[in-house]
């Protein structure tokens, strides 16, 4: 085999590897998506987080804003500390809710933000004051348990 | 009663000894095949010429692979996901089952079998003929000229020929999933690009086959370079290359999991 043939197979067998890898990166992976630009941090406090994971997604109207970035024990209060990296192009108000939410009846967890009327927006490293925890479906099922039980009871 | 005990503790030192003499030998070699790729480098031709022989006529046998892989799991995919009512949750399960674990190690396994094993009988029977002695006759170094050449381009190889392979299963779980069951295309491309993450799951992939490239390029040079140099010697270092390397990714596969995935 001569030299020109054999730098003409390698040359195509690196091109369609490096084309694969892009076409991993950009069709399959969320390169051309959400990585890059500028984040923010941002804190809020939970009495339970339920099953909230480090890189969950922060939506807000259903779009992914940012992703979980840290979460910590505040031995001081006894509540859960959720960092969060928000995506720059999204500002919101002082007064944002934060929700933990469920997807689905079995999906992920993710933290919802639903947006105030403050004028003045979080900036970056701020705490969110107004937070609700997640729904601990084993608390449902005994509250509810138990006010059938409490009905039953005053009918007797 | 107590010969016998000795003579069973002596075999069992000897096979413990053989071993571990062999290891070290193998690890010197391997730095031995490092320290002399000055050659291997700058007369490029050379690894490129290997480059052809391991990765370019692998290329059928990992694409014709990749694509009935990706098939598979669209079709198995699906039979699962449907039952929970989440079929368009099938290009996550595709993409990220072939891209985290099923891409790098199958088309390591591959790897193995198809160029791991003629890099060994390659350099076996070059030793076997004893061009490696002419060589050094010569003042060649048959390191620099025939091991590190053959070693640098499976290490080249191996990451894109996962790649490949990753790409073609995309590609077949599309095939199978999109355009024969009918799974809705815009979910399965969205909900795939939601889930896989560029630096977790597809860079880890690219690493882990970077390392499966290293395993199985020394396994198999090493192996050639120690076989017995009879016809017999090189049959068995063949198959030692196959079934050593295809262990060694198996094990390294578990190790870099766990420290990549762990799902904290």
């Amino acid at each position: 085999m001569n030299r020109l043939t054999l730098d003409l197979w390698v040359g195509f067998f690196v091109a369609i590897g490096l084309a694969s890898l892009l076409f991993l990166a950009l069709k399959v992976g969320n390169l051309s998506a959400s990585t890059g630009g500028e984040t923010y941090r941002l804190e809020a406090k939970f009495d339970n987080i339920g099953g909230l994971k480090v890189r969950a997604p922060v939506k807000s109207a259903g779009v992914v804003v940012g992703r979980v970035s840290e979460i910590r024990f505040d031995s001081d209060n006894y509540v859960a500390v959720v960092a969060m990296q928000v995506d720059g192009r999204y500002k919101f108000p002082r007064d944002t809710f934060a929700t933990i939410l469920t997807s689905g009846l079995l999906g992920e967890q993710y933290i919802g933000f639903e947006v105030g009327g403050d004028p003045e927006m979080l900036k970056a490293g701020d705490v969110i004051k107004k937070t609700q925890s997640a729904v601990v479906i084993e608390k449902l099922i005994s509250q509810f348990m138990f006010n059938k039980a409490a009905e039953t009871g005053d009918q007797q | 009663m107590r010969e016998r005990l000795f003579a069973a503790l002596r075999w069992l030192g000897k096979r413990a000894n053989d071993r571990i003499w062999r290891l070290g030998f193998a690890s010197r070699f391997f730095l031995m095949t490092l320290l002399y790729s000055g050659t291997a480098l700058r007369r490029f031709f050379l690894t490129v010429r290997e480059i052809y022989f391991t990765g370019a006529l692998s290329l059928i046998i990992i694409l014709v692979s990749g694509l009935f892989v990706g098939m598979v799991l669209g079709l198995q995919g699906y039979d699962t996901l449907q039952r929970y009512g989440s079929s368009e949750a099938l290009g996550v399960l595709v993409a990220l089952s072939l891209v985290r674990e099923l891409g790098p190690v199958v088309a390591a396994l591959l790897f193995a079998s198809r160029a791991g094993s003629a890099i060994t009988a390659e350099i076996g029977l070059m030793k076997a003929t004893e061009q490696l002695s002419a060589m050094e006759m010569m003042a060649v170094n048959p390191i620099a000229r025939v091991v590190a050449p053959r070693f640098w381009a499976g290490v080249v190889s191996m990451p894109l020929l996962a790649a490949l392979f990753s790409a073609m299963g995309v590609f077949g779980g599309y095939l199978v999933g999109v355009q024969l069951i009918g799974v809705d295309e815009g979910s399965f491309w969205s909900q795939m690009q939601a889930s896989v993450d560029f630096r977790e799951d597809i860079m880890n992939g690219v690493i882990k086959s970077f390392v499966f490239g290293v395993i199985v390029s020394w396994i198999a040079v090493f192996e050639g370079y120690d076989a017995e140099p009879t016809a017999e010697g090189v049959s068995g270092a063949t198959t030692r290359t196959v079934v050593t390397s295809s262990l060694a990714i198996l094990a390294a596969d578990f190790i870099l999991t766990a420290f990549m995935f762990r799902g904290v």
